[in-house]
């Protein structure tokens, strides 16, 4: 029998505990840190492999991948916090292609000093959303940075899913005569951001949207309605993935602005700081563009799933070499809605 | 939202639509003039020019802060920025403002410059109190509207004690720049403008009271309506100022009473008085020296004085030649007349500072209405 002892490992602090550099090393420190919050946060059969890379069962059809890197500050913000947003904007740029988001992998930058309570609190809001989703958290990476060359956690997040079958959607096919729908309103996580980072508060506090979208693209594709392109409206807001649908696919489009719905405070707080919503990011929410005859029907679908209540057609799709979206205003004119110029929020997502 | 709604209902904008139809001179045309960077934005952003008949022509006037601020000022902030050491807080529309050689203060940013953007002037004080070890310079710029908050702080921070705070004061003055463009050859002499009326400046009239444009009224019979920014705003203005013309009237109307009184805040006019006085000359991008139409520190208050502290030189910098903002801030030419608009010159990469603004002319053509070229 041996004599060796088992040496007595005290748990990872999480109360009072902060990162430091040997949670990146490579060592025993930092196999614990994984252990005891990643692994047991996210806790499925892939991730229990341990290996380098997990293994996972070959999907029938086409795989759909996306990747996205999450920086917001602040950290936690009314209505989430980068651990779900994570998940959520990966989730949903898969399932906008049209396809069921299976897997995830997360990578992790995490910055020297910064407190493991709030790392707790952020892996655990991942795996909750995860969970909600249906989605696997099957991978992972993490890496320490020296104090002021980060900004407490940066993580990026790569998605898998599975296309389903029959289905093509692209920004390259939208035809004139389509209709545009939203999924509800817009600048709702921009604004949350934002009014926190500016201290404005409201009577009703701004809450940010983020919600991952797979639930509400599989009733819209089950509906049988032909789509044409599905697209969330994240980082530049439904301005821009407007132009980008509208530059892709040799369209314009032409907008109503009296049928997209802004939440009073948003507008409130846009007012305040000379924003357009349009212009402001969101995280759950999706445009929809579809056949004319079909609209309705989508709109209906949409309407009755808890994301999309106040979804709407809000204008059509038609000729123009240009490619310019226009809109007529509340006022009865009619305007360009641009392409973004330079930055209108900082770190937002 | 409320107070805000009610001035940008599409009925009554309707209904005001039709009183201007109906009540222009089909055999006249009504050559208005908008003074301010926040009508221009207006008039572009709910496409006001849809409403409008055709022999009623809005012309973009100089009322945007950041377009009239001459390339050698903006120099010298870039200047002041790459200082080591040194913070410069300024608003963010001024980032981009191309200077000489196409820098501007976010490319100066990008190469180490430490330039912070300020929703106001109290939040560069916040910044100074907090970097004591720094210098900590507020870019000052603005028309009547921003000058009393700067007046403020200038006072806090000699309250205060602050000695590593300092301002760099660019303040400009609303009815200088109006009679300067009334004087102008192009109106006075050539005729290649004419200029019917003038919807007056809402936010600045605040400050200052209707009583300054009784004199432009009287003096060049130019009726003059003071009007808020909302679209509903400038639609009763316009309609104001069609009466006016149809009945050979000059005055100075009020539709901005919401919010402005003959005298302004006088409160403000005295906090401004006391920090600040006239320059005898300052240059504006687009309409060159304008004598009496800037403000500068006083000395009483020199140890606030970015220019004394840091030695600003005075320099100038001639426009792209074939720039036509001068010609588009004065209202002789629009946007589109310009070779470079919509060329080389977006909202993007913009060559003239009527680019850089949203309530830049050129800016606003682009970004909301260049469409009706393209018909």
């Amino acid at each position: 029998m041996s004599t060796t002892k088992h040496g007595y490992v005290r748990p990872v602090d999480f109360k009072e505990g902060r990162v430091d550099m040997s949670h990146g090393s490579g060592g025993r420190t930092m196999a614990q840190l994984i252990s005891e919050l990643f692994s047991a946060a996210f806790n499925n059969e892939y991730l229990a492999q341990g290996n380098d890379g997990a293994l996972l069962p070959m999907a029938e059809g086409r795989l759909v991948m996306a990747v996205d890197s999450h920086v917001v500050s602040p950290l936690f913000f009314a209505g989430g916090d980068i651990g779900c947003l994570s998940v959520h904007g990966t989730v949903n740029d898969v399932a906008v292609m049209g396809a069921k988001p299976l897997y995830l992998a997360a990578s992790f930058i995490l910055e020297e000093g910064f407190p493991l309570a709030d790392l707790k609190r952020i892996v655990e809001s991942m795996a909750h959303a995860a969970r909600e989703a249906g989605v696997h958290i099957v991978a992972g990476d993490t890496k320490v940075v020296e104090q002021g060359k980060g900004d407490g956690v940066f993580i990026t997040t790569t998605g898998v899913g599975v296309m389903r079958e029959g289905v093509t959607l692209s920004g390259d096919q939208a035809r004139a005569g389509d209709k545009i729908l939203l999924s509800g309103t817009i600048g709702d996580h921009g604004m949350a951001i934002l009014s926190q980072r500016e201290g404005m508060t409201f009577d009703a506090p701004i809450v940010s949207d983020t919600a991952a979208l797979n639930s509400l693209v599989a009733d819209m594709l089950d509906s049988g309605a032909r789509l044409r392109v599905l697209r969330d409206p994240t980082r530049g807001g439904l301005a821009t993935t407007l132009n980008e649908i509208a530059r892709q696919s040799g369209v314009g489009m032409m907008l109503h602005e009296s049928a997209i719905a802004v939440n009073q405070p948003v507008e409130a707080a846009c007012e305040f700081l000379g924003f357009d919503p349009l212009y402001v990011a969101n995280e759950g929410k999706l445009v929809a563009i579809c056949a004319p005859e079909d609209a309705d029907r989508l709109l209906e679908v949409m309407r009755t799933h808890p994301l999309g209540r106040e979804a709407s057609i809000i204008g059509e799709v038609v000729e123009d070499a240009h490619c310019f979206v226009q809109m007529t205003t509340k006022l009865g004119g009619r305007r360009i809605v641009d392409w973004l110029t330079g930055e209108q929020l900082p770190r937002i997502c | 939202m409320k107070y805000v709604d009610e001035f940008r209902d599409g009925a009554l904008a309707k209904n005001i639509a039709a009183n201007i139809a109906r009540e222009v001179n089909p055999s006249r045309r009504y050559h208005l003039m908008e003074f301010c960077g926040g009508h221009t934005h207006a008039i572009s952003r709910y496409g006001l020019a849809d409403l409008l008949p055709a022999n009623v022509r809005m012309i973009h006037g100089p009322g945007c802060p950041v377009c009239v601020l001459p390339a050698g000022r903006v120099e010298n902030a870039i200047q002041l920025a790459q200082t080591p050491g040194l913070i410069l807080c300024c608003y963010g529309d001024m980032l981009r403002v191309p200077a000489a050689g196409g820098m501007s203060l976010l490319k100066a940013k990008a190469r180490g410059a430490d330039v912070r953007i300020v929703y106001s002037s109290a939040d560069a004080v916040k910044i100074a109190q907090e970097n004591p070890q720094r210098q900590v310079v507020f870019l000052a710029i603005g028309f009547e509207t921003t000058t009393p908050p700067t007046a403020l702080v200038i006072r806090q921070a000699q309250a205060l004690g602050l000695t590593n705070f300092s301002v760099f004061c660019n303040h400009v003055l609303t009815p200088s720049a109006i009679s300067h463009i009334l004087q102008s050859p192009e109106i006075r002499q050539l005729g290649v403008l004419t200029l019917d009326g003038f919807i007056g400046p809402a936010h600045v009239s605040t400050v200052i009271g209707s009583r300054p444009y009784e004199y432009f009224a009287e003096e060049f019979q130019k009726p003059v309506v003071i009007a808020g920014f909302e679209p509903l705003d400038v639609m009763q203005a316009i309609l104001m100022l069609v009466r006016q013309l149809n009945e050979g009237r000059a005055e100075v109307e009020n539709e901005f009473s919401r919010a402005v009184t003959r005298d302004g805040n006088v409160k403000a006019q005295l906090l401004v008085a006391e920090v600040f006085e006239l320059r005898r000359v300052f240059e504006w991008r687009g309409l060159g020296p304008v004598p009496y139409s800037a403000l500068r520190i006083k000395k009483q208050y020199a140890d606030s004085d970015a220019e004394l502290r840091f030695n600003i030189p005075v320099i100038s910098i001639a426009d792209n030649k074939a720039c036509e903002c001068g010609a588009i801030l004065r209202g002789v030419k629009s946007p589109q007349d310009c070779k470079l608009f919509g060329m080389v010159c977006t909202p993007d990469n913009p060559m003239g500072s009527c680019m850089v603004s949203s309530e830049g002319a050129c800016a606003a053509h682009y970004s909301y209405g260049r469409f009706r070229e393209a018909a």
